[in-house]
């Protein structure tokens, strides 16, 4: 066991601060540590994306970050999204489009496609299907998953318009 | 009343029944995060439980030293065979009549097997506890090929041969060798030499199905909780058939039934993996006991693909014979199946070969025999049906590929050659060769429909000028059309004939309607992705005239939901599905007693009508469901009790036989070896459709998984029995990147037996899907020689066919 560093944090809005030894996973962190379950574990290899948060404004797999490294970040997970009554506008569409199945990827799939979309905000099929590389799908093939990214974006498009 | 207005469409519409593409009521709490998988449970005070596992495929153990490990902080014990055996419980029994080790008993038989567990205050110390233990191996010769097995002085399993040496009977009979675990036969052995000895045409093929893991994203685990006052033990866990697992835990734990409550909470996925008793599940209920606190395991994913779970692994060996003008005479299918070091197949106790016995395909054949030979090796149990019924997948890619060997032998289009072979709808119901009954199927108008939807003529035109361009050096891709063909066997089943340890593999579903005209069912199923709170409700609210949004369908809880065998071998609607729409019918005809009653009408004289019952020949007089469920709980109706609930637990006369056909179109490149999946065309039939939504994505979804074993999903094995394939770098899920859109279509021919006529849908298109990309591939080469070639067509591997066939000049 190692010594333990005092370690700072935001997570979907809210300060955090505990001590933790440095070989702790930001996934364990989350799920164990801080009761946010919605990020899944599916590799711990970087290989699948079940894990996938927003970390100081990037998509990273927090099961292969070290809570040393994510000292003072910010951080967003599914659940920081979007609540019951104002859904993001890509948690209506997965539902709308059968984007999801099991739904043990989800949490995952969509906190990267709000980055995706973020960095691209009118992206091409080839554009989704190459972003959204990094995250893994047993069930749904993905086919729904690219129609339901296109239709979030063409609603955030739309709402963005309709403000300006 | 707005009601009397409201159109008969409109109030089917409302209902949201059967034929809707209902959104799922499930994608609510997935979407934001809240799903509640076994990883996310938390109970107070609970520990963490691992493995130590093997470094060797085959080894003695000496010693195992723990005192180490018990110092670890944060280690409370660590247990092993030794700790087990007063129990009883150092060897458990498997689905397939076998026994398998918890804890390595003085061996170990795979790599990754399971020596000691380690339980800990939390995973960082049980992970340390581990690197803490001393395990003393001494290596033993190991065998990875099932044939090398079969002609070894090597004993795997010393409980396999009596005191001089010689095998003894296995579960299925007799054993021809040490390392065999049983024969399995089907069909007419002499009559099907003597039909190919005499024909006009035969063909000949071996083929290697190679092994493979079924992988959902989530992985195996469970929590065990002991509650020492009240002498309860409840069991979450990933959980396929919860209820058999009840049965199991109780049987080897000697704990009575009604004292353990197992519960199957949110599946991230299961696909076969999530059938099995795995130890983890038995040593984290011991743990339990010993700490008195809760345990939880959780496999990680190199545990998962190296332990729990295999699929496939068949060598086939097959004889086709035919008329000179493709009509096809007979069948001969060998397979020498590698079972690992235990046999833990998932199948129902009487076929230790699953329905290997369906690979007559959908071809009216007349005569066939079947062999299969079960053979213990050093790699890992398992042998689950991975998206499919029982080694259906296996049946199926050995005759989609017999067709096309036979096709290439009669010079014969393959298409043309299926056409000419279908089993003929006037033949249904149809008895195969090797003893299945077809319940319903109409082979060629589903086939006629794909090939002009893709335009096949005009695909093998297009192929045939590609070759003529490749030669003349104008391309260097070549083009592959894969057809497939498939009759799938799903619902299993008839309480007759499947079973597994003993129990029946009915299924079940009860239901209380609400005064207020709303709903709960349960079932003994347990939807792992499959949306079964949507559909379910969905066959409810057509049976019962209530909407679809007002009933709630539960699942997975031992202590509420009646007694089934789970969700595998797409048997939840085949099976649970007619339960739920004939416990439906008596909640309807006990509706009906009332109606009349209200109505002041002989019980005949009502008629059920959406959502209400009616007054023959006076639609104005009626009385809806939701009026007939209150007065259910507040009139006092002579004769009747009050209430309005139903239980059914159903025996399906028969299995169900999905169909479909499939056609893939591939560009291939020679140099690179790299597969492009132009287009696929998968046509479905799976009887009456429920909701078109959800069956389009459980197709997109099998497909993907096809592609992924076909083109380069494998768990391989090195001569030491080390395994190569152990984290997701090395074994192949198919990311957006490689997956083609899919265009999806269908035919409806329902099942005559089942009460809505619904026959299952979830693991067609795997079953159809690889031999279909199989097919591509190798026919991308056909024009060169090429007859066939193992799969998965990885890229190397392609790229060494074509080296292989000389395209590399
Ligand atoms: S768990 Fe982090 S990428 Fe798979
Ligand atoms: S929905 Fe199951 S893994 Fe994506």
């Amino acid at each position: 066991m190692g010594k333990k560093m005092h370690i700072q944090m935001t997570v979907n809005g809210k300060a955090e601060e505990f001590l933790a030894e440095p070989r702790e996973l930001l996934i364990y962190t989350l799920r164990e540590r801080l009761n946010i379950t919605g990020p899944h574990i599916g590799c711990e290899t970087s290989h699948c994306g079940a894990c996938t948060v927003t970390l100081n404004g990037k998509s990273v797999k927090a099961c292969t970050v070290f809570v040393a490294q994510a000292d003072g970040s910010e951080i967003t997970t599914i659940e920081g999204l979007g609540t019951p009554d104002a859904l993001h506008p890509l948690q209506v569409a997965f539902k709308e489009h059968h984007g999801l199945q099991c739904g043990y990827c989800t949490p995952g799939m969509i906190t990267r496609a709000t980055k995706l979309l973020e960095e691209n905000p009118n992206p091409t099929e080839e554009e989704i299907r190459f972003g959204m590389a990094g995250n893994i799908c047993r069930c749904t093939g993905y086919q729904n998953i690219v129609k339901s990214i296109k239709a979030a974006a063409a609603e955030m498009n739309a709402a963005k318009e309709a403000a300006e | 009343m707005k009601d009397e207005v409201e159109s008969r469409e409109d109030r089917v519409g409302k209902l949201k029944g059967l034929g809707c593409s209902r959104k799922r009521v499930e994608d609510a709490r997935f979407t934001q995060g809240k799903g509640n998988y076994v990883d996310d449970i938390k109970l107070d005070g609970m520990l963490f439980g691992d493995f130590v596992r093997s470094p060797y495929a085959h080894a003695r153990i000496t010693g195992i030293n723990i005192d180490a490990a018990l110092k670890v902080p944060g280690v409370l014990a660590v247990l092993t065979a030794k700790d087990l055996e007063p129990l009883g419980l150092h060897w458990m029994p498997t689905l397939a009549g076998d026994r398998q080790m918890v804890l390595a008993d003085g061996k170990v038989l795979f790599q990754g097997q399971e020596v000691a567990f380690v339980v800990a205050e939390d995973r960082y110390a049980a992970a340390d506890g581990i690197e803490a233990v001393e395990v003393e191996y001494e290596e033993l010769p190991v065998l990875v090929n099932p044939f090398e097995s079969l002609k070894s002085d090597v004993v795997l399993r010393e409980d396999t041969v009596d005191e001089d040496g010689a095998p003894k009977d296995g579960a299925h009979g007799p054993r021809k060798h040490h390392n065999h675990i049983f024969t399995w036969e089907a069909g007419d052995r002499d009559t099907t030499e003597q039909v190919i000895s005499e024909a006009e045409v035969v063909a000949e093929s071996d083929m290697y199905y190679h092994r493979t893991h079924p992988c959902p994203l989530e992985t195996c685990g469970c929590v065990a909780s002991m509650d020492k006052v009240n002498g309860k033990l409840t069991l979450w866990g990933t959980f396929q058939a919860p209820h058999a697992i009840r049965t199991v835990v109780s049987l080897i734990s000697g704990i009575e039934e009604h004292n353990i409550r197992v519960i199957s909470p949110d599946i991230g996925g299961g696909f076969g993996n999530k059938v099995g008793a795995y130890p983890g599940y038995v040593c984290s209920v011991v743990a339990s006991i010993v700490t008195g606190k809760p345990v939880k395991w959780i496999e990680d994913r190199m545990d998962n693909l190296m332990t729990t779970a295999f699929a496939r692994d068949y060598h086939m060996t097959g004889r086709i014979s035919a008329t000179k003008d493709g009509k096809i005479t007979g069948l001969h299918c060998h397979v020498t199946a590698d079972h690992g070091g235990f046999d833990a197949c998932a199948d129902p106790t009487k076929f230790p070969a699953g329905f290997m016995n369906i690979c007559t395909g959908s071809y009216d054949i007349p005569t066939a025999f079947l062999e299969v030979d079960g053979v213990y090796t050093n790699k890992a149990p398992g042998g689950v049906s991975y998206r499919c019924s029982f080694r259906v997948t296996e049946a199926v890619y050995f005759i989609e590929r017999m067709i096309e060997v036979l096709a290439i032998k009669l010079n014969m289009d393959a298409a043309e050659l299926r056409r000419i072979n279908f089993i003929r709808k006037e033949q249904f119901p149809y008895t195969a060769a090797l003893g299945w009954e077809y319940d319903s199927g109409d082979y060629h108008t589903a086939w006629e429909k794909a090939l002009k939807a893709v335009d096949y003529e005009g695909l093998r035109a297009e192929q045939a000028q590609r070759i003529e361009d490749f030669k003349a050096g104008k391309t260097r891709k070549l083009m592959g059309i894969g057809l497939s063909f498939f009759t799938e066997i799903v619902g299993a089943g008839p309480v007759k004939n499947c079973d597994i340890l003993g129990l029946g593999m009915f299924d079940s579903c009860e239901i209380r309607i609400h005064p207020t005209g709303s709903a709960i069912a349960r079932l003994g199923t347990i939807s792992q992705g499959q949306g079964h709170a949507t559909t379910f409700a969905q066959i409810l609210a057509s049976e019962i005239g209530l909407p679809a949004d007002s009933i709630t369908i539960e699942e997975g809880d031992t202590d509420t939901a009646p007694y089934g065998l789970g969700t595998y071998g797409s048997r939840s609607t085949p099976v649970a599905g007619a339960a739920t729409a004939m416990a439906g019918r008596k909640i309807r005809a006990k509706a009906q007693m009332i109606a009349a009653y209200l109505l002041e009408v002989h019980d005949d004289d009502v008629e059920f009508d959406v959502d209400r019952f009616v007054v023959k020949g006076a639609p104005e007089r009626f009385k809806t469901m939701k009026e007939i469920a209150f007065a259910a709980y507040n009139q006092a109706i002579p004769g009747i009790e009050p209430g309005l609930e139903a239980v059914s637990y159903y025996d399906p006369p028969n299995m169900t036989y999905p169909f479909g056909a499939y056609v893939c179109v591939m560009d291939i490149d020679v140099d690179t070896g790299v597969p492009e999946i132009r287009r696929f065309y998968a046509l479905d039939d799976c009887g009456t459709r429920i909701n078109p939504m959800i069956i389009e994505g459980q197709v997109h979804g099998g497909l993907t998984e096809a592609l992924a074993v076909a083109l380069g999903q494998e768990i391989a094995y090195d001569d030491m029995g080390n395994v190569k394939t152990g984290t997701l770098m090395d074994f192949f899920l198919p990311t957006a990147w490689e997956v083609p859109n899919y265009e999806t279509d269908h035919t409806v021919t329902p099942s005559p037996h089942h009460p809505i006529g619904a026959k299952g849908v979830g693991e067609s298109p795997h079953v159809g899907g690889v031999p279909c990309f199989s097919n591509a591939v190798q026919d991308a080469f056909r024009p060169f020689g090429n007859v066939h070639t193992n799969m998965p067509h990885d890229h190397w591997r392609i790229w060494k066919t074509a080296h292989d066939l000389g395209l590399h000049g």
